[in-house]
């Protein structure tokens, strides 16, 4: 290897308690045998004491991708790579992990392996778009790596203007919480739309997110255009016995101040008896009181998701959480899910035929009016979907009676189903 | 390599998680009754089966070097059952269905240096984006940043000292990927963008950056005879959202590029709605490479949360039954004319109500 770059200010990071990510590219640079991976981390550790001297990145973008794809790849020049020649191609790869990002020490050795084979060694679980990012490599080395990870079961993530990779919760698999098969609901999502997700085609970036509760650990309703809640509408489950083993263990004043005032609806009392009343009628399933108390306090029997639509970040009207397009889904027969995945594709060509350049789908949705979206996808409304009506008045409604009409016949519709 | 020679790609998609599942798991699909929290860092869930699967979640540095990522998957194999995962915030779960391996496990992360903690009514881990390191656009580090602050949150993350968790996260530009949290450290522009008119017309597809402009500040120009884009200062937001489609708009600065704090961003829909996160500081400077300016504005934060707030009050749920005029004075955090909403909707953050806390 070339002399090594000198960085102070980098070094100062390697004392504290946390562990040091920069210790760790160190290692790489000093230990890894192989020049071209101790070349690619010291070129590194150059350029970002650079960037810490100057307080400037001096990365540019590019295009790189696989053949046969169009995205998946976040193509890094250095703009100073005339200093910093080892790593002046350092391309990062976006892998999509498995829903809940379960891996076994086996898979991740082998990742491991066929990245020090081909890349800089360096790697994150996971980026703020859920994708595994294999962190520095060539445009020549992209291709191998993918060959070789491709042939046992790994395909890129989303870059660009596509389907993004998608995240969903730890789920059914060990939480008591979760009301929803995560697994299933995020592969026919995210694998329908494959070609969409590899080939960046659509007016900007479109995620799916899956919370197997309303807790949403995933940050759905904010951080995805397609947000999938786990809930149920059922009776909560109540083990009264726990209740009183609660109260016992940790007092009534306990239960009173951190339960049942905290409940935003009034929905729960607790009884003389040390049992609880709750009116599920006026529950809306947010959760606070079985996380605290998860022993006595379950998910109903009656499970399903509830679907909202259009969240993100500031860019470029500001930030926006989704909107509640399906208040409950039913996700039991194959057709369920049919269902689930037919709505997406048809919010997806809505979006792709009217979106602007560069307008995520909630922004669309902003600028042409929830009910013209709702109607461009078929679907009814529902007062579900907003806090409260309309407070002002500067509206044309010489439609009314023909929608008070439509009103009564879907009710009556419904009536008759159920 | 001519193209017949290329290799078809296979178009599997995102891959079936069941396959990396400890077996416990999978038996136990969507049948666990509840969970306990023995101590920080480890979860107990017991299964209607009466099965039990132990977690142990540990702190990491997010970017791993492969010596990293194996050392933890030899923890994983000698001291848990070979099967892991990651939460959304980057910390590694070790799976186990035998209780008498948890100890010695956490034993084995420590002895590593990986700090086990993370549950519960701690500061976990920052959820943080790329940077300096690899990112195009950014105006500060993201990993540097949050290395400094989990050093002086350490004992937070592997405690539960605080009224309820506390997700934290960091964003190298103002306008891309770092999320809502009950703390946030943006960047926050203060200046216009610098323009290289001669390389404006080469670089930028202009009607894409004219548009990509929140404010309609940019518009088409001549300079020295050349078409480049200029931005009308009055208007412009400082926002940066015009540099990535157009690198010759530089937005970054050394000393105008600053930090900004923001409290009270909450995704889960528990007792309130989901919200979004306030602005509480800015002005901070963004000081490689230990930014002790942002951390101790945080700390203080979290020092006056942890003090004052109830059991489960998140910091949005807190903020809300003090009130903000008195987090303003328990925090000692100035309030300013930038604090008052002006963008569309801000109305409705306006206290119309003779709702006042003295």
């Amino acid at each position: 290897m070339a002399d090594k770059y000198t960085t102070p200010m980098l070094d100062e990071l390697e004392s504290g308690p946390w562990p040091s990510f920069i210790t760790g590219i160190k290692r790489l640079r000093d230990d890894h045998p192989d020049s071209r991976i101790n070349g690619l981390a010291n070129g590194l550790m150059g350029q970002l004491e650079h960037s810490y001297e100057t307080r400037k990145g001096y990365w540019k973008g590019g295009t790189v991708s696989v053949f046969g794809y169009g995205g998946g790849i976040i193509p890094r020049f250095s703009e100073v790579g005339s200093h910093f020649p080892e790593s002046k191609e350092f391309h990062t790869i976006r892998v999509q992990p498995a829903p809940g990002n379960y891996y076994t020490t086996d898979m991740l050795r082998k990742l491991a392996d066929s990245w020090e084979k081909w890349g800089s060694g360096l790697q994150t679980f996971h980026g703020q778009t859920g994708s595994i990012m294999f962190i520095g490599t060539t445009t020549e080395n992209t291709q191998n790596f993918f060959d070789d990870i491709n042939e046992y079961g790994w395909d890129l993530g989303g870059a660009g203007p596509c389907v993004r990779t998608g995240m969903s919760c730890v789920g059914s698999a060990r939480c008591e919480m979760s009301c929803a098969n995560e697994q299933k609901i995020h592969r026919m999502l995210v694998n329908n739309f494959t070609d969409d997700l590899h080939r960046p085609a659509l007016p900007y970036k479109f995620k799916f997110k899956v919370s197997g509760c309303p807790n949403d650990c995933q940050n759905s309703i904010e951080r995805s255009d397609f947000a999938v809640i786990g809930t149920w509408r059922d009776e909560m489950k109540i083990d009264q016995d726990e209740v009183k083993n609660y109260v016992e263990a940790k007092g009534r004043q306990y239960l009173v101040d951190n339960v049942i005032t905290r409940c935003p609806t009034n929905a729960i009392s607790l009884k003389e008896d040390d049992t609880i009343d709750v009116i599920d009628g006026d529950c809306v399933r947010c959760m606070h009181c079985l996380n605290v108390m998860c022993k006595a306090l379950s998910p109903g029997d009656d499970k399903g998701v509830t679907i909202l639509i259009g969240g993100k970040r500031t860019l470029k009207i500001g930030d926006l959480m989704g909107t509640v397009l399906v208040p409950f889904m039913k996700l039991d027969s194959h057709e369920d899910y049919e269902a689930m995945v037919e709505l997406a594709e048809n919010i997806i060509d809505f979006w792709a035929e009217n979106g602007l350049e560069h307008e995520r789908c909630g922004e669309m949705i902003e600028r042409i009016g929830l009910v013209n979206f709702l109607e461009g996808i078929e679907i009814d409304i529902d007062p579900n979907m907003v806090n409260h009506p309309r407070e002002c008045s500067y509206v044309r409604m010489d439609g009314w009676d023909e929608e008070a009409e439509k009103w009564f016949k879907r009710k009556a519709e419904m009536a008759a189903t159920n | 390599m001519a193209l017949e020679n290329m290799r078809q790609p296979i178009e599997s998609g995102c891959p079936d998680a069941l396959q990396y599942m400890h077996p416990v798991m999978l038996k136990n699909f969507g049948n666990w009754k509840y969970h306990e929290d023995p101590e920080p860092g480890v979860l107990r869930h017991v299964a209607h089966s009466g099965d039990e699967v132990w977690t142990v979640r540990a702190g990491t540095q997010r970017i791993l070097d492969v010596y990293t990522v194996r050392k933890l998957c030899d923890i994983g194999d000698q001291f848990a059952d070979g099967y892991i995962r990651f939460t959304i915030r980057s910390n590694i779960e070790f799976l186990v269905t035998d209780p008498a391996k948890v100890q010695p496990l956490i034993g084995a992360l420590r002895e590593a240096g990986f700090i086990v903690g993370g549950t519960r009514n701690s500061v976990t881990m920052i959820s943080h984006t790329q940077g300096f390191l690899h990112c195009d656009i950014p105006a500060t580090d993201a990993s540097g940043v949050v290395k400094s602050m989990m050093d002086e949150l350490a004992d937070e993350f592997q405690n539960w000292n605080m009224p309820n968790r506390v997700h934290i996260a960091t964003s190298c530009c103002q306008i891309n990927c770092g999320g809502q949290a009950d703390i946030a450290i943006n960047i926050q522009h203060t200046k216009p963008p610098r323009i290289n008119h001669d390389l404006v017309s080469a670089v930028c597809e202009r009607p894409t950056v004219v548009a990509r402009c929140p404010v309609a500040a940019i518009r088409p120009a001549q300079v020295n005879g050349k078409p480049t884009l200029e931005v009308d200062e009055k208007k412009c937001i400082c926002c940066g959202a015009c540099f990535p489609p157009c690198p010759p708009m530089q937005i970054n600065h050394a000393e105008h590029s600053q930090l900004a704090i923001w409290v009270g961003g909450n995704h889960s829909n528990a007792r309130s709605k989901p919200s979004f996160q306030k602005l509480v500081a800015a002005g901070i400077p963004n000081n490689p490479p230990r930014w002790p300016e942002a951390t101790a504005i945080v700390k203080k934060i979290l020092h006056t949360y942890k003090e004052d707030a109830k059991d489960w009050e998140r910091i949005n749920d807190w903020i809300d039954r003090i009130g903000w005029p008195r987090f303003f004075e328990k925090t000692g955090l100035p309030f300013t004319k930038y604090h008052v909403d002006n963008w569309r909707g801000a109305r409705k953050s306006l206290n119309a109500s003779a709702h006042i806390r003295f």
